[in-house]
């Protein structure tokens, strides 16, 4: 993942609701600064002081921060917004001129594809990537590495698509089981796109683990702090027998069971034992024949 | 300053609304409540039942009540020139909702004076899809809640919960843009599900919650729970899936 994170150009972090990707791109941005980096982060998100946290003083240092936040649309007219709205803020970034490698975040660039129309949106991320000279002229390429949030259910599959095709690298977040992934696309010049998934996760300082694989349990976790719950707790009938009625149950004798009593009692031909009588009321049709009906069989 | 999202679908999210609402007004905050759904009555009845009064907070100055369903027919009726914060009724352009960021960012802002009356601000709307069915775009509802949060959440360190339905197979693709959008701005969703199998009498529902922390990494863990639901007449019981009284 860090080779392929480390090539200059733009890299498209594409995140869900479910599996925010903010917390990666500020492990980035981390990385970038540690290397000595100049980072310029374009923020239109979240505030600047939600952005620097969890980073530290080191880091923070090397971040300069463009808020459009604040006031993206000039509603406040206090003159505090920046001028000519987040499309010229983008262009100023194209325009600056400080020497050395730089890494430009933009967070994101869903907001900006939502407010900016996308022509004009792909015709700066175009100029920012593949920003080669500085004015002053006579100094190598400098690599700009501009990196990009995304998130992906806002969009439709034009912007998207038109994104992708200017991208030299699309990292896709999604996860199972509380691990997160990335599935890494990479597209360097006169070379094969080449596809890798990562598992990762991110640190609480914002630093990178990679991990080999995905997670090893089947299950998730259970949870320590929640009891488990009683399913027998509530209910309207009895699971359990007590002592008694377990004694009565099994000195009961089932009806069908030929027990020795029983047999005794069927042998013994008892002075109370009635022979049942049967009392037959013949109606007008039957026919009451005396003969064995099974006389001519020859058995 | 955190954002709550509550969403529903194929079923009433409305509990929740009366939920934090009570609960906000019970912690001693202050509320404006953005109620373009009912009435204030509506809201007071059911308040009445979970402990708060409406009309004594709103008396006292705690609660601020914008009352869609009366002040958007004021709309028609008052000059042109005044600035009314449903304004974008009147307006045949696709319109913003300024107006109402100025009146709510008025609302909460602390009190002059200096005494510190209530904690932090509390902003609950009652519920953002019905702006878009009013014509609104997702993307001015969207400006909306990003000013919103530059106000109470931001400036003020209070709080946000907003209500946006789900329109789930019925592919309404602004409603999915605002839903989505104001997810990935979420510190919490909680979400209100009608059960897969249809109807049922003795559980109502099925309530996940979902943890995000949009800048800082969050324990993998515990980031998403759900349980099933049945709301009673002064308050609600949960139990885990399964577990319903009813069918145990």
């Amino acid at each position: 993942m860090e080779s392929v994170v480390a090539q200059a150009g733009l890299v498209l972090l594409r995140d869900s609701v479910e599996w925010e990707g903010r917390s990666l791109l500020k492990a980035l941005i981390k990385k970038s600064a540690l290397c000595g980096e100049r980072v310029h982060i374009l923020g239109c998100e979240v505030s600047e002081d939600e952005f620097r946290e969890g980073f530290d003083a080191s880091v923070n240092s090397r971040l300069i921060y463009h808020d459009v936040f604040r006031d993206p649309l000039n509603w406040s007219q206090s003159g505090e917004a920046l001028p000519g709205g987040p499309l010229g803020a983008l262009q100023a970034m194209c325009r600056r001129t400080d020497p050395g490698p730089v890494t430009i975040a933009l967070d994101s660039l869903s907001w900006l594809l939502l407010h900016l129309p996308c022509p004009a949106l792909c015709q700066a991320l175009c100029a920012l990537s593949q920003q080669h000279s500085c004015p002053g002229g006579g100094s190598p390429a400098e690599p700009v590495r501009v990196l990009c949030l995304l998130h992906e259910e806002l969009h439709g599959p034009g912007p998207l698509g038109a994104l992708s095709s200017l991208a030299q690298a699309e990292v896709i977040l999604s996860g199972t089981m509380g691990q997160a992934s990335a599935h890494i696309l990479s597209r360097r010049p006169q070379q094969h796109p080449t596809r890798q998934t990562q598992w990762f996760s991110i640190l609480p300082d914002l630093s990178l683990d990679l991990q080999g694989g995905p997670p090893l349990e089947s299950q998730p976790h259970p949870e320590p702090h929640t009891p488990p719950v009683d399913p027998t707790a509530h209910m309207t009938f009895n699971l359990h027998l007590s002592e008694s009625e377990r004694a009565a149950k099994d000195s009961l004798t089932l009806p069908f069971q030929f027990s020795s009593e029983k047999q005794q009692a069927l042998l013994r031909p008892g002075p109370r034992q009635a022979t049942g009588r049967i009392f037959y009321e013949p109606d007008a049709y039957d026919d009451l024949d005396q003969e064995d009906p099974d006389d001519d069989l020859d058995v | 300053g955190k954002l709550t999202l509550l969403c529903d679908a194929k079923t009433d999210g409305s509990f929740l609304v009366h939920h934090f609402l009570s609960f906000y007004l019970k912690a001693n905050c202050k509320v404006c409540f953005v109620a373009l759904v009912q009435s204030f009555s509506h809201y007071n009845i059911v308040g009445r039942k979970l402990g708060v009064s409406l009309t004594a907070a709103r008396e006292c100055g705690q609660l601020v009540f914008l009352e869609g369903l009366k002040s958007s027919v004021d709309v028609f009726f008052r000059a042109q020139a005044e600035p009314h914060p449903l304004q974008f009724l009147r307006e045949a352009d696709v319109g913003n909702l300024q107006p109402l960021y100025e009146f709510i960012r008025e609302a909460l802002k602390p009190m002059e004076d200096g005494q510190a009356a209530w904690r932090y601000p509390v902003l609950l709307v009652d519920d953002l899809s019905v702006l878009l069915s009013l014509g609104l775009g997702a993307v001015a509802g969207l400006d909306f809640m990003h000013y919103c949060r530059v106000a109470v959440c931001w400036e003020q360190k209070g709080n946000i919960v907003a209500l946006v339905h789900d329109s789930g197979d019925a592919e309404d693709e602004e409603n999915d843009i605002l839903l989505n959008g104001l997810s990935h701005q979420s510190h919490l969703i909680l979400r209100a599900e009608g059960l897969a199998t249809g109807f049922c009498r003795d559980v109502h529902g099925q309530l996940k919650i979902l943890w995000r922390t949009p800048s800082q990494p969050a324990a993998q863990r515990d980031r998403s729970l759900t349980y099933q639901y049945k709301i009673q007449d002064k308050s609600v019981s949960f139990f885990a899936k399964g577990m319903s009284p009813a069918v145990l």
